[in-house]
């Protein structure tokens, strides 16, 4: 399916904080299509790391619980020594994102059509979304619309694939919730050629139950604000 | 008068705590900081040879007793306390995040130089 190009190679990262039940599965799912997978182990407390590594991903490991945001840059770092870097997708631990969708978005930036292809589950019907979390998504995204000017429609969604220019430039710091938003203004400021690219969310009962909660848009916020 | 001084001590809050923020901890910061503390170390020693002076000074205000001006002066404190001590811990969190990353990129194998792909 995936020829792997020797001058365009593509990472993916995966940020991983306690995910050893389903983290396998989704190495494995991964691997025929994408051979290089780093998974950025964020001081998990169970054996993540190790089932990673044996699933056949590289796993970078953290020595302390730092947050998801800081994993995803660490990611980042580790696939930019990659002299051979073409493209970075970012990939959920929880088995919630699409194999297929990462292959066509990493393809459209290693073709060069744009810099940055930011997966969203609102540009058609596949994603089945509850009414509530639906009006949190979109608020989230008319609050980063109104503060950066991006017409993004689904800034938090965690599947993106980007070229090297913007893996370089992103550099984020917030540490935890609000890397999203983070990851926003910083586009807002580099102004990268970007579109959007349909992706269906799969939410398993794992992923519901681990995914962020509606209360957990104040930290987002808070984060956000108290820079 | 009290809604002008409450204003003012607001304005005073905000512009210290924002002076502080953003510069750190450089050596001008460091100098203020001590200043201040001299000025507070005094005017707490003169209150409590003539307590009556403190009343004195937040008449100067409109503000009717000592004790009130020590709370407002107080608040103003902490609130500053509360800034700089954020900003502190959001360096050293930053700091302290480096420094796992770096370790945690230098333990990894690179494995674009083994694997001969």
């Amino acid at each position: 399916m995936w020829e792997t190009s020797p001058v365009n190679r593509t990472w993916i990262v995966i940020p991983m904080y306690n995910e050893g039940t389903v983290v396998a599965d989704v190495i494995r799912g991964l691997l025929p299509v994408f051979p290089y997978v780093v998974c950025v182990d964020d001081g998990s407390s169970d054996k993540s790391a190790q089932i990673a590594r044996e699933a056949g991903a590289v796993v970078v490991q953290h020595p302390i619980n730092l947050g998801q945001g800081a994993a995803l840059q660490t990611g980042i770092e580790y696939a930019l020594q990659d002299p051979k870097l073409g493209c970075i997708v970012t990939f959920d631990a929880d088995g919630q994102h699409k194999v297929s969708d990462a292959f066509e978005m990493a393809s459209r930036v290693l073709s060069d059509e744009a810099d940055i292809v930011l997966g969203s589950r609102f540009l058609d019907d596949r994603t089945k979304l509850s009414p509530m979390k639906r009006i949190v998504l979109k608020t989230a995204a008319l609050q980063s619309k109104l503060s950066t000017g991006l017409d993004l429609t689904d800034a938090h969604n965690g599947l993106r694939a980007f070229n090297p220019y913007v893996a370089r430039n992103i550099n984020l710091t917030q540490n935890r919730m609000a890397h999203a938003s983070e990851l926003v203004n910083r586009l807002a400021t580099m102004k990268p050629r970007y579109v959007e690219h349909p992706v269906e969310i799969i939410y398993t009962d794992y992923s519901k139950a681990k995914g962020q909660s509606l209360l957990n848009s104040v930290n987002i916020l808070a984060e956000l604000f108290l820079r | 008068m009290l809604i002008v001084i409450q204003l003012i001590l607001v304005l005073a809050v905000v512009l210290v705590a924002m002076i502080l923020m953003r510069g750190g901890s450089n050596a001008r910061h460091l100098a203020i900081r001590r200043l201040m503390l001299m000025v507070f170390t005094f005017v707490a020693a003169l209150s409590i040879f003539f307590p009556q002076m403190l009343t004195t000074v937040a008449g100067w205000f409109g503000i009717g007793r000592g004790t009130d001006l020590v709370l407002y002066g107080v608040v103003v404190w902490l609130l500053i306390f509360m800034a700089t001590t954020y900003q502190r811990f959001r360096q050293t969190e930053i700091s302290l995040t480096k420094l796992s990353r770096r370790i945690a990129i230098d333990e990894t194998p690179r494995v674009w130089e083994t694997d001969g792909k």
